[in-house]
């Protein structure tokens, strides 16, 4: 089965999904260095981010979540693709300054209620067609 | 969607006119605006910048390429809190090689020609945009106060988008900076609230966190406000809001300049819903605030968003020369620190066991003890982010509270202020 996503930043990725079941903000609830969920309360807290792709149906927008992203990037712990369920520039834009930083950057796509659940395996094109393997 | 770009955008964006920097910037506003739906950008008059806070080593290396690639700021920009206190460096407990770094960080904002403010009150430090001007500000507190007592127009900007709108003159032309997204669409009423309790400083930001927990991202207009607040609590309500709720503008019926009366501020149309503030709401969400029960304390702290050079005297006057059993920590920019020491406030403070935080603040970056205890506080806002980011348990209580528990080590309540 496959979906059409908005391009936020294109990319082409293969992974296994991790569905954050609650809002978050990366900024105080993602450790960078290793890549782990740390809020407290949160239903993903203790699971790691790196080289999953990331479904994230609401975020919380705190604004220094842009340097938390870039700096999962530089400590080599990014997802493998961003999912997101809302238009949001300011995970994106971490992936903006990455790519002129130098870095390997990954798909951000944007859908509305994104279907998908933990362990799914996906694809993402950099159409922003997304398939289910 | 495209954005539609000026033909000077448009050389900067492809590196034709301007520097390297200049090109990096533009790209990641251009970006900023496809992704957010934008059809354009804004040009902007000035710029706070809160991506001068340390979060990892990669900020301030994109910071220096931007400062190597000849990256100046266009508009006037202040900058925001850092991770240390310039002025006593060895207050911050962060580990060597991180403090290098968030070092670093600040000076490559000093370098790119930003004011060295370090205040997350740039509107007490002369950073006062008039009403109607376009501006990209960061820090929460900062933006809601921008948009809502002084009537300039920004988003909330975050890490690299605000020195990237600095240094290209440019934003983003969507959300607030558009009349038409500014008008509010929630009425809360506090009118039935008693006078006395609406004229408490404390009132203030109690009502913020209530706003922020119900309007979200909503445009909110308060209604039965009295018109005469003083700034400082306007500055504790807009953070309070700010920091519990995405609010970035509220409509203070009477006070904000775009809300004369309730009419303007709902842009001709009626309100989705209006909620009528009760006592007992104020109770409860004053309450929230708290995490731990009245008891001893090991700290107060102040200063979120930065103490004004009135507040400190508020404290010295409320103190009435007895000395502090905790520490009294300040948070505040170093203007109010000059402002200080014009008259001796700063010495008679110190004297009394008040610790100055310059630069910075307590809850972004490691000051208060490693040993996590209680910390009291009139700040929402640093009780909303006590726990999670030094974990100290917050009290809140009004800054007369505030002074006599220090002085007691313990909680001292004054029944007579909620009454």
């Amino acid at each position: 089965m496959t979906w059409q996503a908005e391009v936020l930043f294109e990319g082409a990725a293969t992974g296994k999904v991790l569905r954050l079941d609650a809002p978050i903000s990366f900024w105080g609830g993602v450790d960078p260095r290793s890549a782990c969920i740390t809020l407290a309360g949160h239903p993903q807290r203790g699971q790691s981010i790196a080289g999953q792709v990331l479904v994230i149906p609401q975020l919380i927008g705190s604004s220094s979540s842009s340097a938390v992203m870039l700096e999962l990037f530089y400590c080599g712990m990014a997802p493998a693709a961003l999912i997101l369920g809302g238009r949001d520039a300011i995970l994106p834009v971490g992936v903006v300054v990455a790519r002129q930083m130098g870095r390997p950057t990954i798909p951000v796509v944007v859908m509305q209620s994104p279907p998908f659940e933990t362990g799914d395996r996906l694809s993402v094109s950099p159409e922003g067609r997304i398939e289910r393997l | 969607m495209p954005v539609d770009l000026t033909d000077y955008e448009k050389s900067m964006l492809a590196g034709a006119v301007g520097t390297d920097g200049d090109r990096m910037a533009m790209e990641v506003v251009a970006q900023s605006a496809r992704m957010l739906g934008a059809k354009g950008l804004v040009e902007i008059q000035s710029s706070h910048i809160d991506g001068c806070l340390y979060h990892g080593d990669s900020g301030a290396l994109y910071c220096e390429k931007l400062v190597e690639g000849g990256a100046r700021v266009r508009v006037p920009a202040t900058t925001n809190v850092g991770a240390l206190n310039l002025l006593n460096p060895d207050q911050c407990r962060l580990p060597p090689d991180q403090r290098k770094m968030a070092f670093r960080l600040m000076v490559a904002h000093e370098r790119m020609g930003c004011t060295p403010s370090w205040t997350c009150a740039p509107y007490q430090a002369g950073a006062r945009p008039a009403l109607g001007t376009q501006v990209a500000w960061g820090e929460s507190n900062a933006v809601a106060f921008a948009n809502t007592v002084l009537g300039a127009r920004t988003n909330r900007y975050g890490d690299f988008l605000d020195i990237a709108c600095a240094i290209s003159g440019r934003a983003p032309r969507y959300g607030l900076h558009r009349s038409r997204n500014r008008h509010a669409k929630l009425v809360l009423d506090v009118t039935g609230l008693p006078q006395a309790l609406r004229a408490q400083s404390a009132f203030y930001p109690v009502l913020g966190a209530i706003i922020g927990r119900l309007a979200g991202e909503t445009v909110c207009a308060v209604t039965g406000l009295a018109p005469g607040a003083a700034e400082d609590d306007l500055k504790a309500l807009c953070a309070a809001a700010a920091a519990t709720g995405a609010v970035a503008l509220l409509h203070l019926v009477g006070i904000t300049p775009e809300a004369p009366d309730l009419q303007t501020a709902l842009g001709g149309q009626p309100p989705e819903e209006t909620i009528v503030l009760t006592r007992d709401m104020l109770i409860d969400a004053r309450d929230g605030l708290s995490l731990a029960a009245d008891g001893p304390i090991d700290s107060v702290a102040l200063g979120s968003p930065h103490f004004s050079a009135e507040e400190c005297r508020a404290v010295l006057a409320l103190a009435g020369g007895h000395r502090f059993l905790v520490p009294v920590y300040i948070c505040l920019g170093r203007h109010t620190v000059s402002a200080l020491e014009q008259d001796g406030t700063d010495r008679a403070l110190r004297e009394l066991g008040v610790v100055f935080v310059a630069d910075t603040c307590v809850v972004v970056t490691p000051i208060l003890p490693d040993t996590p205890g209680v910390m009291m506080t009139n700040s929402a806002k640093f009780a909303h982010y006590a726990t999670g980011n030094t974990g100290h348990l917050p009290v809140f209580g009004t800054l007369g509270e505030c002074v006599a528990s220090a002085q007691a080590g313990r909680v001292v309540r004054d029944k007579a202020v909620w009454a």
